[in-house]
């Protein structure tokens, strides 16, 4: 095995090391407060400049991303960040500029936001939109947080009950727990649609909505969509749609027509916001006509109209039965709206609308060519990803180990165990960016393991090989938590 | 995969011991969960419990689950040094690894062993 040990900052520690060297003091010294408010223990890592940027370049090679190979992280929507996205959300107007200075000043950057509401209006065919949520989940929470408020307003206090499907993202429950409601799980059934009979069965006046993700974490469009949302409106719910797989709809179906209430979008997946440490992500929220005096405030908008020879004057205005602050400013602007203005600017309507037929014709590509390798439970024309098992008849091979010797052939695995109603899951989302020649390499790749699970299955159990770092130890990581890099001096009493 | 005859079983892969009210999770579950590293029981002794309501939480390196009351009762024991030990669900779910004892239990909708050992084998692939 290719080990290379970096050794921790810690470890590269001397003491006396500086990176800076400060001037003597030319203020007088002050008394420091006093010795109980003072930790006496704070061992920071003493270092150069030059150990700790070779330190971290080290680390760094160590890293995969999107910018080195294919990602097919499922349901995460790995796509590649166009770079014309780094150059805009840098502009100097951009760039420089404060969440409280005065409008006028400012009147490019409400206008690109104003826009970018709009434009989120036309692709998801909802009234209104807010900017504010800073990702996916916080955007869930404020449209779960909206959904209370309209059924608050009508006194209609016994909801309490949200509707989630058993294929759903974590996060829908646990935006919902986060309110106090409770969650009733709806199941899928053998087509991998919400199952009808166990929806009429849950569906009674305590029910505040449904949250549903169309197509769901299986890949699959729900076959039954407009009998599902009837369904929920009929008892009296609204419907809230998770966009974390908006990329297999635009420019072909839009949510709001579908009649959904609410929906959020994972900027940070469907347009091309960088995810994780290279984001921040961002989770704008689409609300239908009966949301919209809900909507977080504040919100852009026109104050003063235009006309030919003058633009319009835009400022903030709230809506009339806001649910307040979702955050402290405006949403994540430069890292977030710039790049996502700027790509659906790049693309267009038209572009959109390829983005997404790429993206299912991508998914299917891979499906068919896997589909003799590997069991694919619910076998049907996929979306934007499909979901297959990672095991085989008679074999202990696991997903856990087909996704780690993925690695030694230089892709990053799929999303595993996740949809959980899919035995071993491996979720695969090859996204639009890709082209042919990559995902042969793909399924090639998946196929020869296939072969190598039955000839030398260790070669799958300890993988991967050719790494940095071999196979984890993931039960001791989650069995002791220990974060620290030294261990205080009380550990033993802590624990 | 084990499957003990005395017990009662539920589709959500509990069981429960009508001799001593005794519930936990069955081998089945614990075998698709995997390694077990945290257990939490969300209820204490003296507290009722009722059919299907969740009685603990359950994390692996692969997923997360309830666990739900396979009977209603009163709460007469929990296994206070599970918690410690999330491993004990993997290496003995029958025994050390109970998690509450229902007194005067009234099981919900379960099944006798060879049922629960179809049901498994039906879902197995």
């Amino acid at each position: 095995m290719a080990t290379i040990v970096e050794p921790t900052i810690f470890e590269l520690s001397s003491p006396g090391r500086l990176g800076v060297t400060m001037p003597a003091s030319d203020v007088p010294e002050t008394a420091l407060p006093p010795k109980n408010l003072l930790r006496s223990d704070l061992p920071l890592p003493e270092l150069a400049e030059v150990d700790v940027v070779r330190h971290y370049t080290k680390l760094s090679k160590f890293n995969y991303s999107v910018d080195d190979g294919f990602y097919p992280l499922g349901s995460c929507t790995m796509k590649y960040n166009p770079k014309i996205n780094e150059d805009t959300c840098r502009l100097p107007g951009f760039l420089y500029t404060h969440p409280l200075q005065p409008i006028e000043t400012v009147q490019g950057n409400l206008a690109l936001m104003f826009e970018m509401q709009e434009w989120l209006k036309e692709i998801s065919g909802f009234a209104g939109v807010t900017l504010q949520p800073a990702a996916g989940a916080h955007g869930e929470f404020t449209g779960v947080l909206m959904m209370a408020a309209y059924h608050k307003a009508r006194n209609d206090t016994k909801r309490t009950k949200m509707l989630i499907p058993d294929a759903a993202h974590g996060t829908n429950p646990a935006s919902v727990g986060m309110l106090g409601m409770s969650v009733v799980t709806i199941p899928s059934d053998s087509r991998g649609n919400v199952d009808l009979k166990a929806l009429e069965a849950a569906c009674d006046d305590t029910v505040v909505g449904m949250m549903l993700t169309n197509p769901n974490t299986l890949g699959m469009f729900d076959e039954n969509i407009e009998k599902v949302v009837n369904m929920v409106k009929d008892c009296g719910g609204l419907m809230y749609g998770d966009g974390a797989n908006l990329n297999a709809l635009l420019g072909i179906v839009r949510p709001g027509d579908l009649g959904f209430d609410v929906m959020h979008f994972n900027l940070h997946k469907t347009f091309s916001v960088p995810h994780g440490g290279g984001g921040p992500g961002s989770g704008p929220v689409g609300v239908s006509q009966r949301l919209v005096d809900y909507l977080p405030s504040p919100l852009v908008g026109i104050i003063e109209e235009g006309d030919d020879d003058l633009e319009p004057l835009y400022g903030f205005v709230t809506p009339k039965h806001s649910i307040g602050r979702m955050k402290a400013f405006h949403g994540h602007f430069g890292g977030g709206l710039v790049r996502a203005y700027t790509y659906i600017s790049m693309h267009g309507p038209d572009g959109l609308k390829a983005i997404s037929q790429f993206a299912v014709l991508n998914a299917n590509y891979l499906q068919a060519r896997l589909r003799s390798t590997y069991k694919i439970p619910y076998d049907r024309i996929c979306m934007h990803e499909f979901v297959m098992e990672g095991q085989f008849e008679g074999s202990d091979v696991r997903a856990l180990d087909i996704s780690k010797r993925l690695m030694d052939y230089k892709f990053h695995p799929p999303t595993n165990y996740f949809p959980l109603i899919v035995h071993e899951a491996l979720m695969i989302e090859p996204t639009e960016t890709e082209n042919k020649d990559t995902l042969d390499r793909f399924a090639d790749a998946l196929i020869a393991i296939a072969e190598e699970a039955k000839s030398q299955p260790d070669l799958l159990h300890n993988a991967p090989h050719s790494t940095p770092f071999g196979r984890m130890d993931e039960v001791k990581a989650a069995r002791e938590l220990v974060l620290c890099c030294w261990l205080p001096e009380n550990y033993e009493t802590l624990k | 995969m084990n499957v003990p005859s005395n017990l009662k079983y539920t589709k959500s892969d509990e069981w429960f011991d009508p001799a001593n009210g005794a519930a936990g999770i069955t081998d089945y579950a614990q075998n698709q969960l995997s390694d077990i590293v945290f257990v939490e029981l969300l209820v204490d002794e003296g507290e009722t419990v009722e059919v299907g309501k969740p009685i603990a939480s359950v994390e692996s390196v692969k997923a997360s689950a309830e666990i739900y009351a396979p009977a209603s009762g009163t709460v007469s024991a929990v296994n206070k040094g599970l918690a410690d030990k999330p491993e004990t669900l993997n290496s003995d779910p029958f025994g050390e690894g109970w998690m509450i004892k229902i007194a005067g239990g009234n099981a919900g909708d379960v099944m006798d062993a060879d049922a629960y050992t179809a049901y498994c084998d039906g879902r197995a692939h």
